[in-house]
């Protein structure tokens, strides 16, 4: 009764409880956000264990991308918990967010877009971060010089500098041509794998989602609809039959929703 | 190879023909009479009384006033606009407060306070710096206000998100993402400096460029009038050219002032 009266209290902050030592789980219960009259997240409850990766797809406008800046704390739910488990950091060096844009500062040459918000004198982090995805000899170059791609990876480095324990990415992909979009799901997949964080990654693109995540939620008009595991071994052959009949499914129901 | 030297060269010297044809047009027409000296003195003339101003020291004793003056109008002008630009750029309560009221006071062409001005101050130094700073403010002020709100937003969630907040956001974010528009309001301002000054110089004063010109006109020294026309305009090359310096520096991140 007690424990109701808390958890259906209006939370602003994502709450923090307890330890672990790369990923953190996250613990979604009964989430509702409303602009005005308007209901986009209508009671989600997730459960993400530590270290894994998750998908969240859905069509445009399904309240997807609201859901992850509740997460990132960008914005205040309505109504619900968020409970993120870890041990020993403050809550806003726990959660990075990669977003649908680069967002990199253009006045600010590429090492110190990866270095912001870092206490000075952590260079060689930001450094070493910079070779990890592979532009190690763009470091004092102008973001403005760089193209799409190498922006977007500036980004992940920018994210993984400060070792976040839950990496959200907002569909970070979806402005790039589909031959650096496979490129960067394989440094995706090989620095998450490296460094064991928690992914939640929303993207409206389905085959993104069965390369990377371990699961693919799939939401309708602010609910969950579909809560699929995807049991493939890694790297994932996008062309393997299984590959394949997940997609179908997932499609299928994503357009069957129109009906 | 020297083809290509041709090239450069006869590049660097056709832009300076036209210049120099109408000069010798000029030197010609006055020295063979055409052209009376009350009107406009020959080039060689001109040069002559820049060159008696420069020696005698008189000239550079109004440079140095007139510049004073305007350098120390443009510091309080502008620097006011800069800061009331922020605080209302930043805040806003402080735009509800204050913005109705600059925007009146905007549409005031400074000019027009001349009257006003000689009343308040007579036609002392505190009259040409008070006419200059109110005429430097608004292009400042107004620049950095939109510079301010026009940040993009993305960039401040993204730094918020990032752990950054009070002085490390303004510093990092929003001060540099301004920079672009206040910086064209300083070279606006930079013009409008030395237009004010001409004029407030001219209508009343002792000493300065605006003096020097007003005097000779008394006595019809046309040469003289004309050097101090070309002193300003001198002068307001170099300050436009120090404020583009200005913007090459601290814009080289942005693609549109980047030398190739």
């Amino acid at each position: 009764m007690q424990n109701n009266l808390v958890e259906l209290k209006e939370v602003k902050k994502v709450e923090v409880v307890s330890c672990s030592q790369n990923g953190v789980s996250l613990t979604i219960r009964d989430l509702k956000k409303h602009y005005g009259d308007r209901e986009v997240l209508k009671g989600i409850n997730i459960e993400i264990e530590q270290g894994e990766f998750v998908a969240i797809v859905g069509r445009s406008g399904c309240g997807k991308s609201t859901l992850l800046r509740l997460v990132a704390g960008l914005e205040a739910s309505s109504s619900g918990r968020l409970v993120l488990d870890h041990r020993c950091l403050p809550n806003n060096s726990v959660t990075r967010i990669m977003f649908q844009e680069a967002r990199l500062l253009p006045w600010k040459k590429v090492i110190q877009n990866i270095a912001l918000g870092l206490s000075a004198g952590i260079l060689q982090q930001a450094k070493d971060v910079l070779q990890a995805v592979g532009l190690s000899d763009r470091a004092d170059e102008w973001p403005a010089r760089l193209s799409g791609g190498q922006k977007q990876r500036v980004s992940l480095a920018r994210a993984l500098v400060h070792k976040p324990k839950l990496l959200l990415l907002d569909e970070p992909l979806g402005a790039l041509d589909a031959l650096t979009r496979i490129e960067m799901h394989q440094l995706i997949e090989s620095l998450w794998s490296q460094n064991k964080f928690t992914a939640l990654l929303v993207t409206h693109d389905v085959s993104e989602a069965i390369a990377l995540a371990d699961r693919i939620i799939l939401i309708e008009d602010g609910a969950i609809a579909l809560n699929l595991e995807v049991d493939l071994p890694r790297p994932r052959e996008r062309a393997s039959q299984k590959f394949v009949e997940i997609e179908k499914q997932l499609l299928d129901q994503l357009l069957g929703s129109t009906h | 190879m020297s083809n290509q030297t041709f090239k450069n060269v006869s590049n660097a010297i056709v832009p300076w023909l036209t210049p120099i044809f109408l000069i010798v047009i000029w030197q010609w027409a006055a020295q063979s009479g055409h052209l009376s000296t009350r009107i406009l003195p020959s080039p060689l003339s001109i040069g002559q009384a820049f060159i008696k101003l420069t020696e005698s020291g008189e000239l550079w004793v109004h440079v140095k006033t007139s510049t004073w003056r305007a350098l120390s109008g443009f510091a309080v002008g502008g620097g006011l606009g800069l800061i009331l630009g922020l605080i209302t750029g930043s805040f806003k309560k402080a735009e509800v407060v204050l913005d109705t009221t600059l925007q009146m006071i905007r549409n005031i062409p400074p000019l027009a306070l001349i009257p006003l001005v000689i009343l308040w101050f007579g036609i002392d130094e505190v009259a040409k710096l008070f006419l200059v700073s109110v005429g430097v403010f608004f292009p400042v002020y107004l620049n950095t206000f939109h510079g301010i709100r026009n940040v993009d937003p993305g960039l401040i969630e993204m730094a918020k998100s990032y752990g950054l907040k009070g002085f490390s956001l303004y510093w990092h974010v929003i001060l540099p993402g301004a920079l672009p528009s206040i910086l064209v309001g300083v070279r606006f301002s930079l013009g409008l400096m030395w237009v004010l000054l001409i004029v407030a110089e001219t209508i009343s004063a002792q000493s300065g460029i605006g003096y020097m010109t007003m005097n000779a006109r008394e006595f019809l020294q046309t040469d003289i009038v004309l050097v101090g026309i070309l002193v300003y305009a001198l002068l307001g090359k170099l300050a436009d050219v120090l404020a583009k310096s200005l913007e090459r520096y601290w814009l080289r991140w942005h693609p549109g002032y980047q030398s190739a």
